[in-house]
């Protein structure tokens, strides 16, 4: 893709807006449509878009393979973490009304920690399922389409 | 009792049911591997927005509500439930979809195609290979 | 209004549909497939459901068509014709729809509010959210607390997904690492 300059600049100046739209996403999600699954695809876009505009190579320098595949199983353990601290609190399994004295305020911390929880496991997932794909060697070169 | 208000009730479900079926006939009637994830793509979106309309409420809302959370108990919401189901549905669909295509990436590196009908022929050629080589009295087919 | 624009959507939906039976170039069916998910995506918001709008149309149409062209370039461009013929499928397709509208003749109209799926548990989740949860958002209360353990469950599966495109395809383990590294060196 070295020729098209309009989509490398254009690149550069989205990677970052859709990232931060994707925290937007991931954090505003109690109040409005979104939450973990549509945040961590967010957030797993830009990488992609990253990589199919300036080749896989830049965008596994930014973010190591070895980090993504620790984060899937992160994402995971954080959701089952959260619910592990509520035993240790004195509820039941994800029950959030123990992680504050308020049982709303619990419900709130709870819900974010989850909502973190999924939006890392997703956005992990899905970058490493494209570096999967996009590591291959292809069989049709550019010019075939 | 299958009058015109039965029929206008019941149409989204019958074209719900005809995207369905138009997925489901590309499943079943092409051998491209590719093409038949498609299908299943558009049969399970199908599927999606068929459970979706069975939470629609007329004169509803989303379930969404104000921020301050004063709420107008005149205001009528659609059912939440069929939301979450199908939300977290599409995530894991296109998860399992990134299984099959990697399947699909497998077996053409493996076969050399991801026509359906050229796999069991090469299949059918290594298991005659096979026989003749071992002998099929020996253990069967191999 | 409301049915105009659905019925509009419909019209487009089952034309991109039949438009992905008939082609032949894979690249044309696979952005056929996106376009499919992002008109489903509009449907959604018609039918109340911004949350899954949302959702279908980051990753129907970006992710998924993503990934299929990426299959596509590791695979082929053109699917060949088959020489089957069309009968069987058309029957087979023909009976299973009639099956299912007549599953759909016992099923309450469209957008009555009185109906099983919509009085029991869900007008619950809508009353005792604000004093419960004290969210606006009802999905993301019932997503992360009423069905937690639903929600755990997705998260794992998503997960396992993951792990099994790496083992399948994704050079996984030290011995890849390792290659790549010989591989650069060279």
């Amino acid at each position: 893709m070295r020729h098209h300059l309009i989509l490398r600049v254009v690149t550069k100046l989205l990677a970052a807006p859709i990232m931060l739209f994707a925290l937007y996403v991931q954090f505003h999600g109690d109040f409005s449509p979104g939450g973990g699954f549509q945040a961590g695809v967010i957030f797993a876009v830009a990488f992609i878009l990253f990589g199919i505009v300036f080749g896989l190579d830049k965008v596994q320098q930014v973010f190591p393979t070895w980090i993504v595949h620790r984060l899937m199983a992160l994402g995971a353990l954080i959701y089952g973490g959260t619910g592990v601290v509520t035993m240790l609190l004195g509820k039941a399994y994800l029950d959030y009304s123990a992680l504050a004295h308020h049982p709303e305020h619990g419900q709130h911390y709870g819900i974010f920690a989850v909502e973190l929880g999924v939006g890392v496991t997703v956005s992990a997932v899905m970058i490493s399922v494209y570096y999967a794909f996009a590591g291959r060697p292809p069989r049709i070169s550019d010019e075939e389409w | 009792m299958y009058d015109l208000e039965f029929i206008v009730g019941h149409l989204h479900y019958w074209l719900f049911i005809v995207l369905m079926m138009t997925g489901f006939y590309i499943v079943v009637s092409r051998g491209n591997l590719v093409k038949k994830i498609v299908g299943l793509n558009i049969f399970q979106t199908s599927v999606f927005m068929f459970y979706i309309s069975m939470g629609k409420v007329d004169g509803g809302t989303a379930p969404i509500f104000p921020v301050d959370m004063k709420i107008d108990p005149a205001t009528v919401y659609s059912n939440p439930v069929p939301h979450v189901l199908i939300l977290t549905a599409i995530v894991v669909g296109v998860a399992t979809t990134a299984l099959g295509l990697a399947l699909i990436v497998r077996i053409r590196e493996d076969f050399g195609t991801i026509e359906e009908e050229e796999i069991l022929k090469i299949k059918r050629k290594i298991t005659a290979e096979e026989n003749r080589d071992h002998g099929a009295g020996m253990g069967g087919s191999a | 209004m409301e049915a105009f624009i659905t019925y509009t959507l419909f019209a487009m939906l089952v034309a991109t549909a039949l438009a992905a039976v008939q082609l032949n170039r894979l690249f044309a069916v696979v952005m056929l497939s996106g376009v499919f998910s992002l008109l489903s995506a509009v449907l959604f918001v018609v039918l109340d459901a911004p949350d899954v709008a949302f959702t279908e149309a980051a990753v129907g149409a970006g992710i998924s068509t993503v990934l299929m062209l990426g299959t596509l370039a590791l695979t082929s461009r053109t699917e060949k014709s088959s020489s089957r013929s069309s009968a069987i499928p058309l029957l087979v397709v023909i009976v299973t729809g009639i099956v299912l509208v007549y599953g759909t003749l016992d099923m309450p109209n469209f957008g009555s509010a009185n109906t099983p799926a919509n009085t029991h548990i869900a007008a619950q989740f809508i009353e005792k959210t604000p004093h419960q949860i004290d969210v606006p958002n009802i999905v993301t209360a019932i997503l992360a607390s009423y069905r937690g353990y639903d929600t755990l469950g997705e998260v794992v599966v998503v997960f396992t997904a993951g792990i099994g495109v790496l083992l399948l395809i994704g050079r996984l383990g030290r011995r890849g690492e390792r290659q790549k590294q010989i591989g650069r060196g060279e």
